[in-house]
């Protein structure tokens, strides 16, 4: 292989796995906490991009200052995650905590069908994107190539501090410690007095802005239409179930892998790339059922 | 002379920090009833999970019948003729209890016609009489989950004879059973158990239990067997007394 | 009163005779016989407690697979059809259901998803051999050797896909009353009690997934040859997830639940969908938790209370699946 391309698929991997991350990361963490796979992650992840490009196409058209668009990408993505995290929890997931897992499954699948409507309606069929934010970092030479700075130094810049700020949170904060209690050991947590819920609400919000980020952060470079939110589901559910349910920093390997993978795949085997990714879940599984980082749990007989 | 049915020998297995079986050699003789007693939490139901291939020991090995069985999985052990009760009752909860024997009578037979209802299996009549050994006839056609847990714990049983198994394993069998039914019980399961020419072995806190029905007693005690014997010879060890019952 | 006893029988033979008087319903009720095997498919993994959001890859491989063998072979038959059909849904059924049966639950549902957006991927993709989002066309068959024309040939079909489905619903309540069905249901409620019955908990769960594949792939060949043509969203998520729908919809678990799920569906879907194209799914959505939040035992949950209330007896209370 052409040592340029070579380095071009590391690159686009490592942005293709950054964006993932974060979608994934906020997946693992919902489940770790709450124990429920919430499929409606993909249409958080959509929904944000959808939000951060409509925003910045509204501020150029209102002659602001373009790089208002990256401030613009945070907020739409905070804004998008906490109504949406909130508003889920608040009035579906709260009622089915104590319910069966497959209804769970079920539920929070019913969610991710509403929404892919309200993108229908909202946003229509065609697609959106914001490229102010890329243009605006210019490009960087890379073995002679342009290769734009969005790309290869924000993206992964803002994966890295996503992933120590979260070990920081889970480690170091009350908040975070108490989330970690309840992640490890959801019952003497409950006995020692931790509001269950509250802890909840808090984690489910951190998921849902996490994956709006995502979306929010792939609007300047992908097209954000409608699919999009179900393919982002099943990519980073590949991702977390490769690093095993739960793991924060798997995830952050796992998406690494599976980016790489994917992205070397385009361009040596470009018929098979949406293989590749779940090419790389199945043979963990296979090998590892309870992913790379877990450790096998044993029913009590 | 005795022959042997079950030979564990010189099996290990902690966990984190705790052993559970440190160098353990035990026999179970066929026909017998072997009781094992032992203070909370000694292995003795880790014991049980490594005969039955549910955990695997980190040395030694399970010798049933004369076949090496230590890395086999459940259902392989299962087939071989090892049935198993548990502690807190297995069963499927959300069908009747006639359903839930069938269906270990269809498993002991193969029997996985799809056109065959299970209701229509030739073994009705036989589980109905198993049933009828516990006195629990009149609940076949109660659902498991509202049965109380007593009760359960005999189905559980039930559904480990309808195996016909050559080794019986029961964990506490007549825990949850209120006292004056107990022995009735325990006389019925013995009945049975010779009837069918079952060997058993029963985990045990009860003491007049381990008296009255156990053909040997093993005491388990931190990870090791500190002695095998007739039952009133090691009750009356005073030094069993003290680490096992605390007297 | 007698007559919501005899409901469901004036209902089959409604769905019988209707076509007769009103010849466009054919094709309608014929893509609800077609879903309703799916469905049935999607059914027989809920009694084990386990739903698939991939099932739609099945219906998918199998009219593509009828799209092959027509571009073929033209003049095939539509037993042939029928029969490759279900071999290559089988056949999928069983080399995915390897992987997947070792999971349960979350991982069951997810990888069932991922596989089938593998499979939509690819048979977009594949442009040169599938026709990519255009997908295939399928020429019609002959009907047992003979060259029917168009209303004949539909009006064939509708029978014959109103006996396949007659036919699945017997044999598949047959299997799930027979010990075989009565350990698919223990997986849900024990699997450690079903190991120690020396049962693998893994095969069952396999026959069942092939069992429901071949259901499903049915359903797709039936599908292929009712539209003439074939495109990748046979297989898409949408449809897998209007599976479960329609098997949540009917009364989860209930074999005459999948198709009172899919005729109820497909009719309303015929006259609504057209005024509420843009929030379709939203309206499933909605329904699904009402359904899962209010009514889990579905319509054949109300139309048990409707009967016992017609008979004046308390509603007998089945279970959740």
């Amino acid at each position: 292989m052409d040592p340029i391309l070579l380095v071009l698929a590391t690159l686009d991997g490592i942005a293709y796995a950054a964006l993932v991350f974060l979608v994934a990361v906020g997946l693992t963490l919902i489940f770790g906490v709450m124990r429920i796979l919430n499929v409606a992650h993909g249409a958080f992840y959509a929904i944000g991009g959808y939000a951060a490009a409509s925003l910045v196409l509204s501020i150029s058209d209102a002659d602001f200052s373009p790089w208002l668009s990256f401030p613009a990408l945070l907020v739409a993505a905070m804004g998008v995650g906490a109504a949406l995290g909130l508003v889920i929890e608040r009035f579906l997931l709260r009622h089915i905590y104590a319910k069966e897992e497959v209804l769970q499954l079920l539920v929070t699948f019913a969610a991710f069908m509403i929404l892919e409507d309200v993108q229908r309606l909202v946003w229509g069929v065609q697609p959106y994107s914001a490229t102010d934010p890329v243009r605006l970092l210019g490009t960087v030479d890379v073995m002679g190539i342009p290769y734009n700075a969005y790309q290869i130094i924000l993206l992964p810049v803002i994966a890295v501090m996503v992933l120590l700020g979260l070990r920081w949170f889970l480690r170091r904060t009350l908040s975070g410690k108490v989330i970690t209690a309840v992640t490890e050991d959801r019952e003497t947590a409950i006995a020692m007095g931790i509001d269950a819920r509250k802890v909840f609400t808090v984690t489910f919000v951190i998921g849902a802005v996490l994956a709006a980020l995502g979306g929010a952060l792939a609007s300047p470079t992908t097209a954000i239409q409608l699919g999009l939110g179900a393919e982002m589901i099943v990519l980073s559910f590949a991702v977390v179930a490769t690093a095993g349910l739960g793991q924060v920093e798997g995830a952050a390997l796992a998406a690494l892998l599976i980016g790489l993978g994917r992205s070397f795949a385009v361009y040596l085997v470009p018929e098979l790339d949406v293989l590749v990714p779940y090419m790389i879940m199945v043979l963990v599984l296979l090998f590892r059922p309870q992913g790379l980082f877990a450790v096998a749990e044993k029913r009590r007989i | 002379m005795s022959v042997t049915l079950l030979e564990a020998s010189s099996l290990h297995i902690s966990f984190g920090g705790v052993t559970a079986a440190d160098g353990i050699d035990l026999e179970v003789f066929s026909g017998e009833r072997l009781a094992i007693i032992g203070p909370n939490g000694a292995g003795k139901t880790t014991f049980l999970n490594i005969c039955t291939g549910y955990l695997t020991p980190s040395a030694g090995s399970v010798r049933f019948g004369g076949r090496d069985i230590t890395a086999m999985a459940p259902r392989a052990i299962t087939r071989m003729g090892i049935a198993r009760a548990f502690q807190s009752p297995q069963l499927f909860h959300e069908q009747c209890v006639i359903d839930n024997l069938l269906l270990a009578a269809a498993a002991r037979e193969r029997a996985w016609n799809p056109f065959r209802p299970l209701r229509e299996r030739p073994e009705h009549d036989e589980m109905l009489a198993l049933l009828e050994l516990f006195g629990l006839a009149d609940h076949a056609a109660s659902m498991v989950n509202e049965l109380p847990e007593g009760t359960r714990k005999l189905v559980d049983i039930a559904v480990a004879l309808a195996l016909q198994p050559q080794l019986l394993l029961m964990d506490e069998p007549t825990s949850g059973v209120s006292s004056l039914e107990k022995f009735r019980i325990m006389d019925l399961l013995v009945k049975a158990l010779a009837e069918q020419g079952v060997t058993s072995v029963f985990v045990e806190h009860d003491m007049e239990m381990v008296e009255r029905y156990a053909d040997r007693v093993a005491v388990w005690n931190s990870g090791r067997i500190q002695s095998v014997g007739a039952p009133d010879q090691v009750l009356a060890d005073p030094s069993v007394m003290r680490d096992v019952i605390g007297v | 009163m007698r007559l919501v006893r005899y409901l469901p029988a004036v209902l089959v033979l409604a769905v019988a005779v209707l076509p007769l008087a009103v010849p466009w319903l054919k094709i309608v009720l014929t893509v609800a016989l077609a879903k309703g095997l799916a469905v049935l498919g999607v059914v027989v993994l809920l009694r084990a407690g386990q739903v698939s959001f991939g099932h739609a890859m099945f219906f998918a491989a199998s009219a593509y697979s009828a799209a092959f063998l027509m571009r073929g072979f033209a003049g095939a038959d539509l037993v042939v059809l029928l029969l490759a059909g279900m071999v290559c849904s089988g056949t999928l059924g069983a080399v995915i259901g390897l992987f997947v049966v070792r999971y349960r639950y979350i991982f069951f549902g997810m990888l069932n998803l991922a596989f089938s957006m593998v499979l939509y991927a690819l048979l977009e993709k594949m442009f040169h051999i599938t026709g990519g989002s255009d997908g295939m066309a399928v020429g019609r068959p002959t009907y047992l050797g003979l060259e029917l024309a168009r209303t004949s040939f539909e009006t064939a079909l509708f029978y014959t896909s109103l006996g396949l489905a007659g036919a699945a619903c017997w044999f598949v309540h047959r299997f799930l009353c027979s010990p075989l069905g009565e350990a698919l249901s223990a997986i849900r409620t024990n699997e450690t009690r079903l190991e120690y019955l020396g049962i693998s908990a893994r095969w069952i769960l396999l026959i069942a997934y092939v069992l429901s594949a071949v259901l499903a792939g049915l359903g797709g060949s039936i599908i292929a040859v009712n539209q003439g043509v074939v495109t990748p969203d046979l297989g898409y998520w949408i449809r897998s997830g209007e599976f479960v729908f329609i098997a949540i919809l009917g009364g989860a678990g209930h074999v005459l639940g999948a198709f009172a799920g899919a005729l109820i569906y497909e009719l309303v879907r015929f006259y609504a969908a057209a005024m509420a194209a843009n929030v379709w799914q939203m309206i499933l959505g909605f329904v699904l938790l009402g359904i899962i939040l209010f009514a889990s035992r579905g319509i054949v949950g109300l139309y048990r209370d409707l009967a016992a209330l017609a008979s004046g007896s308390r509603s007998h209370r089945e279970p959740l699946r």
